[in-house]
Formats: structure tokens, C-alpha cells, sequence
């Protein structure tokens, strides 16, 4: 992999294309029916009502954001807190999305959030009312949306460390940033154990309290999904739909960079994934058996037939597929089976924060207004936007070349040689912890051909 | 005499007017009974609501308008309390009609919902509402087993949870619930939540003819300030069927069993680095 070939030349590749310019234009929709949100308000710009006080706001955005940005503590466990070498590719464009999801997270809460203004108040100790599971839910994002941001702080560093150009005047300060970006590094190595085991716990945490949040519901909850095991399955899930989620983006961020694809770490992911999904599956059954209610998927009603969907969809399709070695060596196989989970995750988020819930009210009815699904579509454009922009101009996913790396070729005068990644200074990574210094290359090559081999 | 058993016993459970110092609301836990087979679904209490809590209104006469029971209505930013007719003249002879508000729960899942406090189940039973602390988020309307809870959808800038607050301002200063003190046929009963609930089961034993043998809210959902007596089963005139546990008992269990004392994540960092330490050793072997 140290050599791995580049398969464009040595520019990288345009921010701008056809398929960008209309992301950009579905993110500029969402930028403007946002302004109409907080311009008219909520009554203006959604169709809530006292029936219905969550909608895909707090439903799409919220639910299953948190739950879709599981790929960044998932695969962080295994890199980082098993060692587990091989997967260090994956881990930092995990840990983007991870950012990036928890950002657009917090945006789509504040945005849902009638006295957004009074956001703050959270972090008012004498405000804290722990008995509130949103009160656990909150702080705990608040926490890990920090800890996600120190991770990528040494990606940040390993960027601008040699490389500091402050404009005009300010180029005096370029010899300071510098050694003030170095001495952080070189801290931030030394203590990063520490944020990357907070992010998996505080990430156990708020992933299991997001399913405890909808148990208060009571008998609004259908009783195909309503339990006091909700925080258990929301755990297992967000572990299942981790690498899924990681493998689905990894596919497509290499399509569209037009890098080969990493099939051997994703095959590798994906063999993991169907253990997962047993699990959930296994405490989902017995969920049922327990509380008495497993008649109730013969019915042949929605509910039943909804919930039999997402077991057949998300999580029997994908554990067959994954559990054959021949099809976990496919590409379009393992796109397909990574988007079964996230489908079947979405459907069940979806299914316990909006279908699922019926107020009491049987003639209420609630379809997301025009401007709340632009907003939400909008939300998610953006974070691919950020996405990109990142990940082309920071040391983010291997193999990438990205420009500043062309500019220094240019200024030490050697513009034929394409520089990629992996040869990056090892002054970045004085500690080794968290970073992978050339040498660990190698063992990352053995262990995926041990990997794929087994 | 009916009439003259709940008269007496609001103005017993009167701290003003009482001799007895039991009936303290600083301590009292207090409490209305709804009889809804003396209500006449006049109205007159969703105007008085409106005037005690400044919400815009229609004269006195306007709520005289029948047409409203055409639909079954909940309460709203503008009428905090209102009357249903779920059982109409033509299906059974006499109509029924029933009062809503939020019912005040005992363990109030609203309460054990709201992340900033903004819910508070006050000493008298009252749960009432601080804007000052409100974000907005709504959970405590997802949280509610009555579904009572209105929001000002319309307010772009400080939208409110609106609610009854059992006219908490009035009783401190003597007065009766707004809608207790104008009703015509006094068909509501304010006092103390135990003494009510007594009262409601002689009434039961009094007249078994006249009420089925059950006081909604007395368990329901863990109990509430509010209570109702009827002549028929409460699931036709469209109550919710509610366990005798709260809602809120279940999630705080889960919530302080996991996080009791912090045991279980200090266990899981325990954990996570003993693993992290485990294989940063054998990744260098």
C-alpha cells in the first residue's frame, strides 16, 4: 500500500462536478427554507402540532444521524483501542463523517428547538434535571461532539505542520503557529488514548439513552417496538450499522475520487457485521417472546408487516450476505449489503420516533411539510459538501492526493513525483499512538493479506 | 344534597375559609373531582380559563355556541381547559360531556421528561411551567400520557408550553380554581387529592346506579391531581386506558440503573483501556 498507485495524475480531483453543483444547489434550498424556519417559525415552517410534536427533524435528523455517524467510534474501538491495525484507513474518514454527522446533529436539534436561543441552558448545572433522559442524551453529544473535534485535531496538525503560510504581515507568525501546532501534536499523541476511549464510552452512552428517550411514550409507542430494552437494541444497532455505514461511504467517496477501493478492509468489516446484527437480532426476538407481543406480527397489519420489513430488510438480507466470503469480496455486494443496514436502522429510527408513535388522537396525522423535508435534505447535502471539501484538502483518506501536498512539490521543485499520504513526515507522529508511521505500513499489507486470507 | 356534598367540600378544602390547618396547600396535596354526570357541558369553564389566564376571549355568552361539539377539541395556547361531548344526545338519550386539561399527574412524566427543569411538580400537586428555563424541545408534549400539553407553534421567536396550572396564583390567595368556582351545577369539586378520592368512592357507594365503581386518576398513570367520576366506562369518553405505573418510573429506573453512581461507565473505561493496554502489547511482541 506504501505504493499504492494513483490512478489519475497528479491533480487531485476538482472540487466542482456535475453531481456537486447539484448538491450544492439542494444545500442552498435547505439554507433558504432554514431561513424561513427562523424567520416564521416552527408553525410556519412544519407541519407539527400538539399531536405530533416531533417530526423528521428530530426523526431523521437526530435519530438517525446519531445513529448513521456510528461508524466513527465502531471503527475507532478497532484500530485504535484493539490495535487492530489494518483498519487504520478507514478511521480517519469514519471519524469525518463522525464530526461532520454530529455537527449536522446538533444543527438539526437547535433548528427543531422552539427557544433555540435558550439552547445553552444545558450546560447550566442548576438548569440539570437528571431524570431526563434527554438531559443525558444532550450532554453526552454535547461531550462527544468535543471529543470527535480533539480527534481530528491531529489530522489539522499533520496538515499545517511545515506547511504554515499566514497571509501578508501575518507570514511573521508562521515560525510561532508552527511550533505551537507541533507542541499540541506532539500532547495531543501522548493523551489521545484517553479522548478515543471517552468517545467509544460516551458513545455507548447517548446511542443506548436515544432508544431509553421514546420508553416514556408509554402506550403511544406500538407494542412491537415499545420496551425497556429499547436502549439495548438502539446499542447493538448503532454497533451494526457502524461498518456498514463505513463501507457504504467508503465506496462512494472512492467512486467519486476516483481511487480504487479498499476491498479487503471493507470485506473484513463486513465479515464482522453479521455477528452484530445476530445479536440485535437474538435480543430483538426475545424482546418479543418476553413481553408476550410476538402474536402480533401475524396480524398482517402495517405495524407487523413495518417491523417484519425491517428485520427481513436491515438485518436477515445483510447477515446472509455478509456471511458469504464470495459476496464480501464484491464490491457491488458489499454496497448492497451495507445499504440494507442503514436501511433497516433508518426504518427502525423512523419506525420508533414517527410511524410507530400514534397519539391519542387516531385522526391525527402528520406529513412532513415541503420546507421541513428541504431542510432536512438541504442538512444532509451540506455535510457530503464538508465532507469533500475535507477530505481534499486535509490527510484524510489514503492514497489521495490532495493540493497543498502539489503546491510543496512545486515549491521544492520536484513536480513530477505525486506524493501520496503515506509517506507524510514522521515528524507529524512523534508518538506513534495514534498515527501511522511508515513502518506500521507494512504490518497494515500482512495483516490484510492475513485478513483476507483466513 | 349532592349539590350541598361538594359544595361543602371545596370550601372545606378552602385554606381561607377553613378552620383546619390540615388543608394547608403548602402541604395539602390537592386535587379536583370532575362529576360528568352533573356537567352540562356549558362551557362556562373554558371562559373562565380564558380569563384567569389572560388568553383572549369571547363574551361569556358566545360559549353558549354548541357547534363546537361537533368535533372532539383539546386544549390549545388560547384555551387551556375545554369541554367534549363524546357521547351526543341521539346515540343515548343524555350527552355526555367531558372536561379536559391536563390532568396534573403524580409522577409526571412531563416532569421527568424536561432536561433544563422547566417542569415542576409543586408541593400542592400543581405541575406548572417556567419559560425562563424552556428550550423548547418538546419532549415533555412526547412525554405526556393525556396528551394535554399545547405549544405555541406560531410564536417565531419564544413559543410556550401552555397548560392549566390548577390556577395556582388564585388558590394561594384563597380563591377557588377559576373553573371550579364559576361552574353553574358544581360539577367540580376542588379539595384535598386524598379526602376527594374518598369522597368520590362514598358517592360510588351512595349511588351505584348512577356511577360505574371506578375514580379515573386515582391509579392512572401513577395517579393524578385531577379526578373523574362517570357513568360509564372511561374508554368510551375517550380517556386513555393507563396502567397504574407512570411512565416516568420506567425510563428513571433504566436512566439511574445504569448510571448509578457512575458505576457502569467508570466499569467501561475500566474495561476499554485494560484492552487497549492488552493489545498494545501484543501488537509489539
Amino acid at each position: 500500500m506504501t505504493t499504492m498507485p494513483i490512478h489519475h495524475n497528479s491533480n487531485s480531483p476538482k472540487y466542482f462536478t456535475p453531481g456537486v453543483w447539484i448538491v450544492t444547489a439542494v444545500a442552498a434550498v435547505g439554507g433558504l427554507c432554514l431561513l424561513y424556519r427562523f424567520t416564521f417559525g416552527l408553525g410556519a415552517a412544519t407541519n407539527l402540532s400538539d399531536a405530533y410534536p416531533w417530526g423528521i427533524w428530530i426523526g431523521i435528523d437526530v435519530a438517525c444521524g446519531v445513529a448513521l455517524a456510528a461508524g466513527g467510534f465502531t471503527s475507532a474501538f478497532l484500530a485504535h483501542l484493539l490495535h487492530r491495525d489494518a483498519y487504520h484507513a478507514v478511521v480517519r474518514p469514519a471519524l469525518l463523517t463522525a464530526a461532520i454527522g454530529y455537527t449536522f446533529v446538533a444543527l438539526g436539534v437547535m433548528t427543531d428547538l422552539g427557544r433555540f436561543w435558550a439552547m445553552w441552558h444545558v450546560m447550566l448545572p442548576w438548569m440539570w434535571q437528571p431524570n431526563s433522559v434527554l438531559f443525558e442524551v444532550a450532554l453526552c453529544v454535547m461531550c462527544y461532539l468535543t471529543v470527535l473535534y480533539i480527534e481530528f485535531l491531529p489530522i489539522a496538525c499533520e496538515r499545517f505542520i511545515g506547511r504554515v503560510r499566514l497571509p501578508g504581515l501575518l507570514g511573521v507568525l508562521n515560525r510561532p503557529v508552527d511550533r505551537v501546532l507541533r507542541a499540541l501534536d506532539s500532547t495531543l499523541a501522548r493523551v489521545m488514548t484517553v479522548f478515543v476511549i471517552l468517545g467509544v464510552l460516551l458513545s455507548c452512552m447517548h446511542q443506548s439513552s436515544l432508544g431509553t428517550l421514546m420508553v416514556i411514550t408509554g402506550d403511544k409507542l406500538h407494542p412491537l417496538w415499545q420496551s425497556p430494552y429499547l436502549p439495548l437494541m438502539f446499542l447493538l444497532s448503532a454497533f451494526a450499522v457502524g461498518y456498514p455505514m463505513v463501507i457504504f461511504e467508503s465506496i462512494i467517496a472512492h467512486r467519486s475520487l476516483r481511487l480504487r477501493i479498499e476491498t479487503r478492509v471493507l470485506s473484513m468489516l463486513a465479515r464482522l457485521t453479521p455477528i452484530i446484527l445476530g445479536l440485535y437480532l437474538v435480543v430483538k426476538v426475545l424482546d418479543l417472546v418476553r413481553r408476550g407481543v410476538a402474536p402480533l406480527l401475524l396480524e398482517n397489519s402495517p405495524a407487523s408487516n413495518l417491523f417484519l420489513a425491517e428485520v427481513t430488510l436491515g438485518v436477515l438480507a445483510p447477515m446472509l450476505i455478509f456471511s458469504v466470503p464470495r459476496l464480501r469480496r464484491s464490491i457491488p455486494w458489499l454496497f448492497t449489503g451495507a445499504s440494507l443496514v442503514i436501511l433497516g436502522v433508518v426504518m427502525n429510527r423512523l419506525n420508533v420516533f414517527l410511524i410507530a408513535y400514534s397519539p391519542l388522537d387516531l385522526t391525527a396525522s402528520y406529513t412532513p411539510a415541503w420546507t421541513e423535508i428541504a431542510v432536512t435534505t438541504g442538512f444532509i447535502a451540506m455535510t457530503v459538501l464538508i465532507y469533500r471539501f475535507v477530505v481534499l484538502n486535509f490527510p484524510v483518506i489514503e492514497g489521495l492526493a490532495v493540493p497543498y501536498r502539489n503546491r510543496e512539490q512545486h515549491d521544492a521543485g520536484t513536480p513530477n513525483r505525486t506524493r501520496v499520504l503515506n509517506d507524510r513526515l514522521p515528524t507529524a507522529s512523534p508518538n506513534g499512538d495514534l498515527v501511522r508511521p511508515s513502518h506500521e505500513t507494512n504490518r497494515i499489507d500482512r495483516a490484510v493479506a492475513q485478513g483476507a486470507a483466513s | 344534597m349532592k349539590f350541598t356534598g361538594a359544595a361543602m367540600l371545596s370550601l372545606a378544602a378552602l385554606p381561607a375559609s377553613s378552620g383546619h390547618g390540615h388543608t394547608d396547600p403548602n402541604t395539602a396535596r390537592m386535587g379536583v373531582l370532575v362529576d360528568l354526570t352533573e356537567c352540562i357541558g356549558c362551557r362556562r369553564c373554558e371562559f373562565a380559563c380564558a380569563e384567569a389566564n389572560g388568553n383572549p376571549h369571547d363574551p361569556i355568552e358566545s360559549y353558549d355556541d354548541q357547534s363546537v361539539f361537533a368535533e372532539t377539541r383539546r386544549p390549545t395556547p388560547g384555551s387551556l381547559s375545554v369541554v367534549n361531548r363524546p357521547v351526543n344526545a341521539a346515540s343515548d338519550g343524555t350527552p355526555v360531556h367531558v372536561k379536559i386539561q391536563c390532568m396534573h399527574c403524580e409522577h409526571a412524566p412531563c416532569v421527568s421528561a424536561c432536561l433544563v427543569g422547566a417542569m415542576q411538580k409543586n408541593p400542592d400537586g400543581a405541575v406548572t411551567y417556567d419559560a425562563s428555563r424552556c428550550i423548547g424541545c418538546r419532549y415533555c408534549m412526547v412525554a405526556c400520557p393525556f396528551e394535554r400539553l399545547s405549544y405555541e407553534y406560531d410564536a417565531a421567536l419564544a413559543p410556550r408550553i401552555r397548560k392549566c396550572e390548577l390556577c395556582r396564583d388564585r388558590t394561594a390567595n384563597g380563591k377557588l380554581p377559576a373553573c371550579v368556582e364559576i361552574c353553574p351545577v358544581e360539577a367540580l369539586t376542588y379539595g384535598e387529592r386524598d379526602q376527594l378520592i374518598r369522597y368520590a368512592h362514598e358517592r360510588i357507594a351512595e349511588h351505584p346506579d348512577r356511577y360505574i365503581d371506578h375514580v379515573y386518576g386515582e391509579t392512572e398513570g401513577g395517579g393524578t391531581s385531577w379526578l373523574y367520576l362517570a357513568d360509564r366506562p372511561f374508554s368510551e369518553l375517550g380517556f386513555p386506558t393507563l396502567g397504574p405505573r407512570s411512565s416516568a418510573e420506567v425510563t428513571e429506573a433504566i436512566q439511574h440503573g445504569i448510571f448509578q453512581g457512575f458505576a457502569a461507565p467508570l466499569a467501561l473505561f475500566g474495561v476499554m483501556a485494560g484492552l487497549n493496554f492488552l493489545t498494545k502489547r501484543g501488537s509489539h511482541s
